[in-house]
């Protein structure tokens, strides 16, 4: 197959280039300049978006034997992505910048233009695996390495797109065995450190970067009851479940800690409560896809399992589909989700597709 | 092996050249010292100087060696902006213009931004041909608070070739320096910088089949000019660091041959050029040639495509063994929207959609042939991946 590597800089894309290259595909190394103005110096935890980290994507195709480009995806990521993040941040939702991107940069816009020139598919360094049923439909499941597994920010890919992307470290063990092997192969990036924060936001402080983008106005934050407890200086860019930042100077009633619960824009309040009303029951979204073949019933309750975060917990829940909408109810209700966050459907080990989530109900009281 | 039409980024070293610097390599000796061997450093380091002053027409004492045409431009602006301010605290304004080589406009912008200077760029049409008429009525308006006037003999990615002469007449009724980075111009067209009426004039080696890394400034011996790196005040006290005198005798050959060759090889490179454009005209009617009817650089070809992305074409091409470039090249590997191809008023999609061939001394019609069979299926290929783009 002729495959395009995608290559941030980091260890996993290397590897996942070199294997691709001596399983016998013809591979040619791209990275993805998202930044019109990248750093000259990477800096922190962030990844892939500084000339180091293009130059080190270059060293490593090098090294591999393959061609190297550099391709500029900035204006797409400044919309779909940057610009993406801020409007869900101003419409008081919690957004995962990297799935945005591979839902609309790498597996849309890049995938695209890799099929346009003649490539097969897409290879990536993501830790997550693509199996066949027994009819030959392909599936996505869980990386064999489970500390690593990113099945979740795939989550959003179609069919179409797994049939056209290539993980191959999709059965590695472990992240350990990765570096070794990129050791082994002579390539500089084997220690580079992991990447955690979103790459655009170069203090790893979302609320102060958000700062310049967004207008903050002070505001009212109240509690469960409507009553006032505190000021905040700009209802934007809390997230549903923080406790810290939140500068509330009297306890509350009951002595203990309070949590955001909820974010008003448009009447610019914070809600905050008790951590028992962060405890969901059902959450629903309108916005969803299937990862590769959709189930053959959705309007009836299914058994399955969700998760809400990249490397959260699973959690059974029954899942259907009523009015255009993903509704999922956990069997045990459990905490730590927030509207704008992304809930992905298992099957064991199996993706089975994903929603953006709208809404969310409180075990404990109605909340919208 | 594959073929190489990007000679304005770089041109292959001459056989001569490579040669005669992989034995000069071995001379021993620093040209300012004052032993034997230091002797016949500075003797091979003054004989280049001369033999550049033949071939440009020249004084041998206006012949400032540097590391290329980058530290000649800064030192031209910046020297020229710094020695005429320090004369006059009124000289304030650089005019140059918006489709300069970013070692000039970066200068400019630098003097700008944190020296207190002012540019203007002198108005342009849609093939990048200057206005002079702009250019006579700032002068006019202007003339006392004028520092110096910094526009190129012949634009790089474009191939426009600019009327120098034209400009320093004008600038000489006011007697303001003008430099010209002649970078692009050289060997592909007559350069005389006595003719010329240029106060100072930026080459370069590497373009020419020199080794990268040195070049020179020509320096009019009746222009003062502030240094910009300072040191063991060698090269007239405008260039201090040792000078390499291997790399400038490679330089000075390089310039001689390109120099002698210039005027039969602008007739091959015109004919390899016209059958460049017909074979892309006839596969991609909708292609737009810069400024083809104009004068401009015979071994320099710049296409607009529409629907098309610069990097996909440059790609494909790439993939089939042909290199070619979307404008000029930049660090981060990225092709940006030329600035160039901007200032002609093109929007910023048609500026993505370029395509830069240059041709150099070893351009053969067999490069041409390899060329336009590669060119039909990349240019299907990158049409089909539009402007998918960014």
């Amino acid at each position: 197959m002729k495959i395009l590597a995608a290559m941030s800089g980091g260890v996993d894309s290397a590897v996942a280039a070199a294997r691709a290259v001596e399983a016998g595909h013809e591979v040619v190394g791209v990275h993805l300049a998202l930044s019109r103005m990248p750093g000259t110096l990477r800096t922190g935890s962030r990844g892939c978006c500084t000339i180091e980290d293009s130059m080190d994507a270059q060293r490593a195709a090098n090294k591999i034997g393959i061609p190297f480009y550099v391709w500029d995806f900035s204006e797409r990521f400044k919309q779909d992505v940057v610009d993406d993040f801020i409007a869900e941040y101003s419409a008081g939702r919690t957004p995962n910048p990297c799935m945005r991107c591979n839902e609309r940069i790498k597996f849309a816009a890049l995938l695209e233009k890799a099929l346009a020139l003649g490539f097969d598919a897409l290879c990536t360094g993501h830790y997550a695996s693509i199996e066949q049923d027994e009819k030959g439909n392909l599936e996505l499941h869980r990386s064999l390495a489970m500390a690593k597994d990113q099945s979740y920010v795939l989550g959003v890919l179609n069919e179409q797109q797994i049939k056209h992307s290539f993980f191959p470290l999709g059965k590695a063990a472990n992240k350990e065995d990765i570096r070794r092997e990129a050791t082994e192969r002579g390539l500089s990036v084997a220690n580079k450190p992991d990447s955690y924060d979103i790459c655009f936001i170069p203090e790893g402080d979302t609320r102060d970067w958000l700062s310049d983008k967004i207008e903050l106005t002070p505001g009212l934050i109240v509690d469960t009851d409507g009553e006032q407890v505190a000021v905040h200086d700009g209802a934007l860019g809390y997230t549903v479940g923080q406790r810290k930042g939140l500068n509330i100077g009297r306890p509350a009633k009951d002595g203990k800690p309070r949590y955001v619960l909820e974010i008003r824009p448009k009447e610019n309040v914070v809600v905050v409560g008790p951590e028992q009303a962060l405890v969901i029951s059902e959450l629903s979204g309108r916005k969803f896809s299937w990862c590769g073949k959709a189930p053959a019933n959705v309007s009836d309750w299914f058994d399955a399992e969700v998760q809400v975060r990249a490397h959260g917990e699973s959690h059974p829940c029954k899942v259907m589909v009523s009015e255009n909408q993903m509704v999922i109810r956990p069997i045990s209700p459990f905490r730590g989700i927030s509207p704008g966050q992304t809930a992905v459907i298992y099957l064991g080990s199996r993706v089975l597709g994903q929603t953006t989530i709208d809404k969310t109900v409180s075990a404990v009281m109605e909340q919208v | 092996m594959p073929v190489y039409l990007d000679h304005a980024a770089t041109s292959p070293i001459r056989p001569s050249v490579l040669e005669r610097y992989t034995r000069t390599l071995a001379q021993i000796g620093n040209p300012a010292s004052v032993h034997s061997f230091g002797q016949s450093s500075r003797q091979l380091l003054e004989e280049a100087r001369e033999q550049i002053a033949r071939n440009l027409d020249c004084d041998r004492n206006e012949v400032v060696f540097t590391s290329g045409g980058t530290e000649s431009d800064n030192l031209a602006v910046k020297g020229l902006y710094w020695q005429r301010h320090a004369e006059d605290r009124n000289r304030t304004l650089i005019i140059s213009s918006s489709a300069e080589h970013a070692a000039v406009l970066d200068s400019v912008n630098w003097l700008v931004s944190e020296q207190g200077a002012e540019a203007y760029f002198v108005a342009m049409d849609e093939n990048g041909v200057l206005d002079l008429e702009d250019l006579e009525r700032v002068l006019r308006e202007r003339a006392d608070q004028v520092a110096l006037i910094s526009l190129m003999w012949a634009n790089n990615e474009i191939g426009v070739v600019h009327p120098i002469k034209k400009i320093t007449e004008l600038a000489s009724n006011y007697e303001i320096p003008v430099h010209s980075d002649a970078i692009a111009a050289l060997g592909h067209i007559p350069v005389n910088f006595k003719e010329s009426g240029l106060s100072a004039m930026t080459i370069t080696g590497h373009k020419l089949g020199s080794p990268v890394g040195v070049g020179a400034l020509i320096l009019s011996r009746k222009q003062k000019v502030t240094a910009v790196l300072h040191g063991g005040g060698q090269e007239r006290n405008l260039r201090s660091g040792t000078p390499d005198a291997a790399a400038a005798d490679a330089f000075a050959l390089a310039v001689e041959e390109a120099v002698t060759e210039q005027a039969t090889l602008a007739v091959s490179h015109a004919k390899l050029s016209a059958r460049l454009i017909a074979g892309v005209k006839l596969c991609a009617p909708d292609v737009k040639v810069s400024s083809e009817n104009v004068e401009r650089l015979s071994n320099n070809v710049h296409f607009r495509f529409p629907g098309c992305l610069g990097d996909s074409l440059l790609f494909l091409m790439d993939l089939n063994g042909v290199s070619i470039s979307t404008g000029s090249a930049c660090a981060a590997g990225v092709s940006s929207p030329s600035h160039v191809v901007l200032s002609l008023g093109a929007d910023a999609d048609e500026a993505m959609g370029t395509m830069r061939i240059t041709l150099g001394h070893n351009s053969t019609e067999a490069d041409i042939d390899a060329f336009l069979e590669a060119f039909p299926k990349a240019h299907e290929g990158a049409k089909k991946a539009g402007l998918t783009r960014r």
